[in-house]
């Protein structure tokens, strides 16, 4: 078991309100799990990927990561725990604009401390292998959209992370694209790797071998994916 | 530590226009005060060689009455409570920090009434019992002739050597060697002809420049016996003179002071005669206090300006923060620890002050030069001052980029990376 939350309750303070996002929420997701978080704008899935990914605290409640409970993390250990444990891959790639794809993939090896001439080679081969090794001197701004996306990935896997989390990955692609990026999803998880993926189109959730429904902060009953597409058929 | 200075340098690269108005209240403070002190300090180093003499560091310690300088003549008669200076007294001087070498001699000053050759007498003139050191001492060297040898102390030979003033004045400028002259009714045997090794020609640009010269150059013929013959021809208690040699020239004031403290110290029991160092080094002193004053008050003006500079800083990395909030919101949620972010903001504003304190330093010397070559006032780069003066950027940098750099790294990667 990777990951385990066991009554996540969340809130925001708005002024002197109170704004509950979370309630209540028991997960767990095993290693090398493809799991897809589903649910509408509002819904509070993008809080629930903040709390897997040691971005946020729970107000309330208990976080396992790979068996520690990181409730008592400090911010430096919560820091390293994403460099090492946690790869992210966002909507809008979030690359650094004036660098080539190499030293955005570079960038994680240097926070760990990786001798430069490793990072290049270490780097050049994870571009490789999302299928840019001959674009690794391109800048964000000389690629697609895909491409940004698989440059951000590689920069996601670069530490070998246990988990991939990643927040509405297709959103700002074209279909054809977000296919190339699913496919990739389902590669690095056959290799082992534990992917949670937020989205809201069904069809890029029915990728994942399982998909957690989310409403107004509580988790609607587990369905494995075969319970959905009978549901949709 | 490397990968964050190379992109600080990008960083700056890539808003050139930015980054050179950042910098320029940087740069005006530091070449404001670079061209001061630049300035200052060639107007005090113009001074003391005016004053002193380059290259030849001598101070005199000699006896002083009532605040003037004593001459011991044959009128005037010996001054009391004054003991001769041993050997041990001269050793404690010679060891005193910054002493190169020094010298013991007796002195006496002629009005044309004891020094004959044939009937022709030397107008005024000095005479001079020497050491074995006062010539190196002094800078001088034997032209012809010989110097003093050994056998010349041991045997209180009565032999003398002449400067060129008394080889016109005394022998019409013939061969003086082996002529024998009267010193104070002793007859004493020429031997040897010595000139200064280095002559000295002072700046002068000014009447002030001129007179300080004039009154520092002594007129008059020099003679010179052993310091053991001294008594056939004088006295062998006469009071005694010192004359050091200085490492440097801004060391003779103080090493000049502490020999007469162990002089007046040691041999003085009079209260009206003290040993004094040379009064052209009080001179300069006072003169170098006053420029420094202004210099002081000139560069705290300066400071202002790289405060202002300072703040200018603080200033572009608030905006640069603000404007890269993504990245540092990207960075710390891929793993970049608090101190990173930190470091990576505190270097790039450390390396935006250092490089406008090495332009400032750069304008500044083009600046001294020109004010230099326009007003005709003599400049010396002082490099202390500009490898200060880019430390102390480098610390504005440090001081300023502070703030800053600990707002980036307590940003929060949720709103950070929300942020549009």
């Amino acid at each position: 078991m990777i990951i385990e939350l066991s009554n996540i309750f969340k809130s925001y303070e708005n002024g002197k309100m109170e704004v509950p996002v979370l309630h209540d929420i028991s997960l767990t997701i095993d290693k090398g799990e493809y799991v897809a978080i589903m649910g509408a704008s509002g819904s509070g899935k993008s809080t629930l990927m903040n709390i897997i990914g040691c971005l946020d605290r729970p107000t309330k409640g208990a976080y396992h990561f790979d068996g520690s409970n990181i409730f008592g993390y400090s911010d430096r250990q919560l820091s390293d725990l994403r460099l090492n444990k946690i790869g992210f891959v966002f909507q809008s790639f979030h690359l650094l604009p004036g660098q080539s794809a190499l030293s955005n993939v570079m960038l994680p090896l240097q926070y760990a401390g990786v001798p430069k001439k490793q990072r290049k080679e270490i780097a050049a081969e994870m571009l490789e292998k999302v299928g840019l090794g001959e674009r690794i001197h391109f800048k964000p701004n000389q690629m697609s959209g895909g491409q940004c996306q698989r440059v951000a990935i590689a920069r996601a896997m670069v530490n070998k992370p246990e988990v991939l989390l990643a927040d509405e990955p297709t959103g700002a692609l074209d279909s054809k694209s977000g296919e190339q990026i699913m496919e990739l999803f389902g590669q690095l998880n056959d290799e082992g790797v534990t992917v949670v993926m937020i989205t809201h189109e069904q069809e890029i959730a029915s990728h994942a071998k399982r998909i957690i429904h989310i409403k107004d902060g509580c988790i609607i009953p587990d369905k494995s994916k075969e319970v959905v597409t009978v549901e949709e058929s | 530590m490397l990968e964050n200075i190379r992109l600080s340098f990008q960083g700056i690269w890539s808003h050139k226009l930015r980054s050179i108005l950042t910098m320029l209240g940087i740069i005006i403070g530091i070449a404001a005060i670079i061209t001061i002190v630049s300035t200052i300090k060639g107007t005090n180093e113009q001074i003391k060689e005016n004053l002193v003499g380059s290259g030849n560091n001598n101070v005199t310690v000699s006896i002083y009455q009532d605040g003037y300088e004593y001459e011991i003549n044959n009128y005037s008669g010996l001054p009391s409570g004054i003991n001769t200076i041993s050997t041990e007294l001269l050793d404690k001087i010679s060891n005193i920090e910054n002493v190169e070498s020094c010298s013991v001699y007796n002195k006496r000053v002629d009005w044309g009434d004891s020094i004959f050759y044939n009937d022709t007498a030397l107008g005024s003139s000095s005479i001079y019992g020497v050491d074995d050191k006062y010539f190196s001492t002094c800078g001088y060297a034997v032209s012809y002739g010989r110097g003093f040898h050994e056998s010349d102390f041991d045997k209180k030979r009565k032999v003398v050597i002449i400067d060129s003033s008394t080889v016109t004045n005394l022998f019409d400028n013939t061969n003086p060697l082996n002529k024998v002259i009267d010193i104070n009714n002793e007859p004493f045997t020429v031997i040897g002809v010595i000139e200064k090794k280095d002559t000295f020609k002072p700046v002068i640009n000014s009447i002030d420049d001129y007179y300080s010269y004039v009154a520092d150059s002594e007129s008059g013929s020099r003679l010179y016996i052993p310091s053991t013959s001294w008594p056939t021809a004088y006295y062998f208690d006469e009071p005694q003179a010192v004359v050091i040699r200085a490492k440097n020239t801004d060391s003779m004031n103080s090493v000049g002071k502490k020999a007469a403290t162990i002089l007046n110290d040691a041999i003085v029991t009079s209260k009206s005669f003290k040993y004094k160092s040379d009064s052209a080094m009080d001179d300069l002193e006072s003169i170098q206090d006053i420029s420094n004053s202004t210099n002081t008050q000139l560069i705290w003006i300066a400071s202002i300006s790289l405060l202002v500079g300072g703040i200018g800083v603080m200033n572009i990395m608030l905006v640069s923060v603000t404007e890269r909030t993504r990245e540092i919101g990207l960075k710390k949620a891929i793993g970049a620890r608090k101190g990173k972010i930190l470091s990576q903001f505190l270097t790039e504003s450390v390396v935006l002050t250092s490089m406008g304190g090495f332009l400032g330093v750069l304008c500044g010397i083009g600046l001294a030069q020109a004010v230099s070559k326009i007003a005709n006032i003599p400049v010396a780069i002082s490099i202390p001052a500009s490898v200060i003066a880019v430390a102390f950027s480098m610390l504005i940098g440090i001081i300023f980029g502070l703030i800053p750099s600990i707002q980036a790294a307590n940003l929060d990667p949720i709103d950070a990376l929300r942020y549009e």
